[in-house]
């Protein structure tokens, strides 16, 4: 057994040890959202309508298209069943969904965790290599250009440098007692396997994945912000189920982020050495609530999925 | 796609002719066991494809799950409907199972696949492609597949119905006389929709591939 894992781990490491390292290694928290004053809305992204008949429009479209359409359109950088859209609702548009004109005006992004100042590029660098369990484009590439015009066009009149009210998910208190697997099953087979499955492994039309997968081998990998169980329930609490956000208690939430959260998906491609004990030490141990390294039914969960 | 030729029309009845050894399909071109279990065809056509000009809706392309469970729906009255009613409780669990399994196996027109990142100007276009997230409306196309044309056992087409039926559910929504919908993920939307927004949106679906 434990020979086969070592060779399972190996298996693993190689194609990894393949990629170029990114720039922003990994999926930082962000504060969580906070509610715009009294009286006042959240900061409104200008129409589609609005947008001109010009290059520039030209580059905004396609910016959009990409990231609602990401396995069609950038299939090179895409390794799983997701588009940017899945976890950015309403076309990266949805306030408490960490929408594009939240972001944009935040960066470049000074980390006092490694003294380094991060772009927005290397943000969404990010996004593509865990979220997407894919391989990021260039920096400079015909993609990026396009993405990040189109969060520049949603961020049209945001103040810069300023946290706006709506950025990022709201935060979810944990329960007092902590979370239940068992609850969370139950929420889960209640409310959310119609859409995601049976298995967490989403529904497709043809070649299209139309409800996108929450775990297995074709959802995002071990290194993305929505396996950590705080974040995920913050997502959920707010967005799901589809149409119905806000409908689940917040203990609800917490219950099925961490049933959904305690399913193997794509090995964290930081992965050290092949070693899930050393990965967690470095990466996990201190990135919120999550199931990374740890025993779960006898299990230790961070194999991969692949 | 509009006009199919008369024919296909003759080989899918001499098609259905030759399977008579199907108990679904005896259901469907002739009834049930039970006379008030009238024959599909006469309303839903022999090819599955409804009539729109009478509000008959398409069956062909539907999951076989989906309609056995409306069956039940119509009988239960959580789908009222007072064609539907005398015929689904007409039927045993069993003819509806074939049925529905019968219905499953019909060979459909091909829709085209729109999604999200076609350019949407419209009402109709923008609710099918946009949604209206303001009022917690997600995109059609996000439950119901690129171009409507359904997902899975749950989420059933909406290309290739009439505008008229597809409206005609909406409004059933509306008023209270559909909530067969599991945890009501399709009521809330139609009741936040405006009588303006039924009818573009309907005509929207039902224009696709046409
Ligand atoms: C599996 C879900 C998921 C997918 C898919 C996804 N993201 Fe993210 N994204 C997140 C999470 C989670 C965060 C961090 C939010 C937090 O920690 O509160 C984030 C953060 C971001 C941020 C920074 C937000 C901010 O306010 O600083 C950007 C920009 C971003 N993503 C872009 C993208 C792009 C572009 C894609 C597609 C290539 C993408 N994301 C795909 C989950 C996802
Ligand atoms: C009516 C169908 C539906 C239901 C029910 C539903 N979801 Fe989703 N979910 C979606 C769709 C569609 C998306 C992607 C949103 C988009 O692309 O606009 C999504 C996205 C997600 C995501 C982020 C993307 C990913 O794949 O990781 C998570 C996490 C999630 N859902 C969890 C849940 C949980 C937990 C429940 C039950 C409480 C639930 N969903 C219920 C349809 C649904
Ligand atoms: C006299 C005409 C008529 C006959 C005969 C008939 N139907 Fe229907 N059927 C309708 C109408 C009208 C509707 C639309 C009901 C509504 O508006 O809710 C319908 C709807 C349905 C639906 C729901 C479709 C959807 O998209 O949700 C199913 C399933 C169905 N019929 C199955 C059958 C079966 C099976 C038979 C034969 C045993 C049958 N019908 C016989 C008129 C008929
Ligand atoms: C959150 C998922 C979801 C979204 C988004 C959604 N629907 Fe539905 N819809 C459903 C479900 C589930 C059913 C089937 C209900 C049942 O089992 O009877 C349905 C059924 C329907 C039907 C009845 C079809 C038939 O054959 O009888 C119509 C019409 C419809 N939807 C229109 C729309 C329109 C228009 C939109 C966009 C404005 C939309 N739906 C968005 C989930 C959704």
């Amino acid at each position: 057994m434990k020979i086969y894992l070592a060779i399972a781990a190996t298996l693993i490491a190689l194609p990894v040890a393949a990629q170029a390292p990114v720039a922003m290694d990994d999926q930082s928290q962000l504060a969580p959202s906070v509610q715009p004053p009294a009286g006042a809305d959240y900061f409104q992204p200008p129409l589609e309508s609005e947008l001109p008949d010009n290059a520039f429009g030209a580059l905004v479209r396609e910016g959009r298209a990409i990231f609602v359409d990401t396995r069609n359109r950038a299939p090179e950088h895409v390794g799983n069943g997701m588009n940017c859209t899945n976890c950015h609702l309403d076309q990266g548009r949805k306030a408490n969904s960490a929408p594009l004109w939240g972001a944009y005006p935040m960066y470049p992004a000074y980390r006092s965790k490694n003294d380094k100042v991060n772009t927005y590029v290397e943000r969404m660098q990010g996004c593509f290599q865990f979220s997407m369990d894919g391989t990021a484009p260039a920096a400079d590439s015909h993609i990026m250009n396009a993405l990040s015009a189109y969060s520049y066009w949603l961020s049209t009149g945001a103040p810069t440098g300023e946290v706006q009210p709506g950025r990022a998910y709201p935060k979810v208190q944990e329960p007092e007692g902590g979370y239940d697997l068992a609850q969370g099953r139950q929420v889960y087979e209640e409310q959310c396997a119609i859409c995601h499955g049976d298995q967490g492994q989403g529904q497709k039309s043809g070649e299209d994945f139309v409800l996108p997968p929450l775990w297995g081998k074709e959802s995002f990998n071990w290194g993305a912000g929505m396996h950590r169980i705080n974040t995920a329930a913050d997502f959920i609490k707010e967005s799901m189920p589809l149409g119905k956000g806000g409908s689940l208690t917040d203990e609800q939430a917490w219950n099925v982020a961490a049933f959904m959260n305690s399913h193997e998906r794509p090995q964290d491609p930081r992965l050290i050495d092949g070693s899930v004990e050393e990965t967690r030490k470095k990466y996990h141990a201190n990135d919120g609530v999550n199931l990374y390294g740890v025993e779960v039914n006898g299990v230790v969960l961070g194999q991969g999925a692949d | 796609m509009k006009k199919r030729n008369l024919a296909a029309g003759l080989l899918a009845c001499i098609w259905v002719a030759s399977v008579q050894a199907d108990p679904g399909a005896d259901v469907y071109t002739k009834g049930g066991a039970n006379p008030a279990a009238l024959a599909c065809l006469t309303c839903h056509g022999a090819d599955g494809m409804g009539m729109a000009a009478a509000g008959f809706p398409r069956l062909a392309g539907l999951s076989a799950e989906y309609m056995k469970k409306q069956l039940l729906d119509f009988q239960s009255g959580s789908r009222a409907h007072p064609v539907m009613l005398p015929i689904a409780s007409a039927l045993t669990e069993g003819e509806m199972q074939s049925v529905s399994l019968y219905i499953e196996q019909m060979t459909t027109p091909v829709y085209p696949r729109i999604n999200r990142s076609a350019e949407a100007t419209s009402v109709g276009e923008r609710l099918a492609l946009r949604g209206a997230w303001e009022r917690n409306i997600p995109e059609c196309v996000a439950c119901h597949g690129p171009g409507g044309v359904g997902v899975g056992a749950a989420f059933p087409p909406l290309a290739g119905q009439s505008s008229a039926y597809l409206s005609s559910q909406l409004i059933a929504w509306k008023r209270g006389t559909r909530t067969n919908d599991p945890n009501d993920l399709m009521g809330h939307i139609a009741k936040s929709l405006t009588d303006d927004e039924v009818k573009a949106v309907s005509d929207y679906f039902s224009g696709l591939g046409q």
